[in-house]
């Protein structure tokens, strides 16, 4: 797994990534209450704003963090936004993107750096 | 992931103006008897109107929410400004009567050992605060936001001075213990305090060997009292309270979202110096005796505009806003009369996710043709227009005992 500076998380799965949050910020964020995802077919360029997620504290963006094509997003989530805070890692990922130019994952932290950048 | 651009946050969180402007390092924000009890219970504490406050425990917002309404929660108010007015005649009815120079209210009516609601209005008929009211007898007892308590003493001063003491009381703590389960907290100690009624008020009651003036009020729409206490005891009668199986430590995040779902305006969102008593829909607060042919009509600040409003209605009024998706509207949220194109009609001033109600709730201002209960309108979010419905407000029914 590799991780951002915006604090998700993307897990390579062939050619598509899987993305989601930490459990670090899904812990600042608090209660999420609400989450929109993008329509599947999308192309988004890297730092797009894909996702809006809220909590009862405020309203956040997920960003693309490569360049790509959505091709699933987790719809469970709309129903049920509070999987974000029950299991952030695992069964609350946002969505899976098809990536064009793979060499874009080489710039993400590996699990320790990125302990150590949330101190 | 970041914080989305263009939205505002919460009047509680880290990047709110209000939260930083005053005193944004920690060391310079004041503390109230509570802090280090705070601290130990777990809570995050923000900036909040020049103090350091808990914008929640563990718990977390929404399961504090919750307890609240199910039980009792236990919240430190101590930032807000608790200041005794008495008349140098001593009587009350000599104070009563000086405050109604800036109140639009019937303060001398006010029944002893009984509080009320009061709003200081400026010249322009504007709201420089909100504030409680109490008849202590021989006394008047305020309770005013600690955002503006220190423009709120000065005016204090300099309108009654020369007939009127102001002692403000920085030596006393203030608890609010709200919810359906308050009354049977409280009475273990003291069975007295379930007799009181909805703003009925009383001093020097013994709670545990602690004495406290409370008021059986708060402002979360549900049951509880409002208790006034030494800060030298502030700490001990607290965990007396908290000990108690019913009652959890709550933050100003579920403060919020509690009085929100309750109708209940927060100074500084839904009310301030550009909305009168009126437009905020608080013309209930205004007793007849202060109106247009009333025994003491006028006599308050922006008395001309107000009167005037409560007799012809207000170009714009503050309603409840029930979004119908479940995507939050919050403050600054642009409303408007037609899915697409149409006229802008007006604004929400607070909004976010009720947990009782298990949606966005949200209230804010729009013109009068459009406040009326049911009218459909949308809101604009993030670019798209959403659909919305003028609702009566509280959105959860109060919990008072009448």
């Amino acid at each position: 797994m590799k991780f951002t500076e915006e604090h998700e998380w993307l897990r390579v799965e062939g050619d598509e990534v899987v993305v989601g949050i930490t459990t670090h910020a899904a812990e600042q964020l608090g209660d999420v209450v609400f989450v929109e995802l993008p329509e599947e077919g999308t192309v988004v360029s890297k730092d797009d704003e894909v996702v809006v997620i809220e909590s009862v504290k405020a309203a956040s963006d997920i960003l693309a963090p490569i360049d790509g094509e959505i091709t699933e997003v987790n719809s469970a989530l709309t129903d049920n936004p509070s999987m974000v805070n029950d299991d952030p890692q695992g069964e609350a990922w946002f969505f899976k993107l098809k990536f064009t130019d793979a060499s874009q994952m080489d710039d993400f932290m590996d699990e320790a750096t990125y302990q150590k950048f949330i101190g | 992931m970041r914080g989305s651009s263009g939205a505002k946050v919460p009047a509680w969180s880290k990047g709110h103006p209000e939260a930083t402007g005053k005193a944004n390092r920690m060391s310079d924000l004041k503390q109230t008897a509570l802090h280090d009890l705070h601290v130990e219970l777990g809570a995050k504490m923000v900036p909040f109107a020049g103090y350091s406050m808990p914008v929640q425990y563990p718990l977390g917002v929404m399961k504090e929410h919750l307890h609240t309404r199910a039980a009792a929660g236990l919240f430190d108010v101590s930032h807000m400004g608790q200041v005794v007015v008495r008349a140098k005649s001593g009587s009350y009815d000599d104070a009563a009567l000086a405050m109604e120079s800036l109140v639009p209210v019937d303060v001398l009516g006010l029944g002893e050992m009984r509080q009320r609601y009061a709003m200081f209005t400026d010249p322009n008929g504007g709201i420089l605060d909100d504030l409680m009211l109490a008849n202590l007898g021989d006394h008047l007892f305020v309770v005013v936001n600690a955002g503006c308590k220190d423009d709120d003493i000065a005016l204090m001063k300099e309108a009654l001075s020369d007939r009127c003491g102001i002692e403000v009381l920085d030596d006393r703590a203030l608890l609010a213990l709200q919810g359906p389960k308050a009354e049977a907290a409280l009475a273990r100690f003291q069975p007295s305090v379930a007799d009181m009624k909805f703003m009925d008020v009383a001093k020097d009651v013994d709670i545990d060997g602690i004495t406290v003036t409370l008021s059986r009020s708060g402002y979360t729409g549900e049951d509880g009292y409002e208790i006034s206490v030494a800060n030298d005891d502030a700490v001990a009668l607290a965990r007396k309270l908290l000990a108690l199986e019913e009652v959890e430590p709550i933050g100003l995040g579920a403060r919020d979202s509690l009085r929100l779902e309750g109708g209940l305006c927060l100074y500084g969102h839904d009310i301030d110096t550009t909305t009168t008593p009126v437009e905020a829909a608080l013309n209930w607060a205004i007793q007849k005796v202060r109106r247009n042919d009333g025994e003491r009509a006028g006599g308050f600040p922006g008395a001309g505009v107000i009167l005037q409003q409560l007799a012809d209605g207000a170009p714009r009024k503050r309603v409840g806003l029930l979004p119908e998706g479940r995507a939050p509207m919050r403050e600054g949220v642009a409303i408007f009369d037609a899915a697409e194109g149409g006229n802008e009609v007006g604004t929400v001033t607070s909004g976010g996710f009720g947990p009782t109600v298990g949606g966005p709730v949200a209230m804010g201002y729009v013109t009068a043709e459009h406040a009326k209960v049911d009218t459909p309108l949308w809101g604009e979010v993030r670019g798209k227009r959403l659909p919305l419905t003028v609702t009566k407000m509280p959105f959860v029914a109060a919990n008072f005992k009448r």
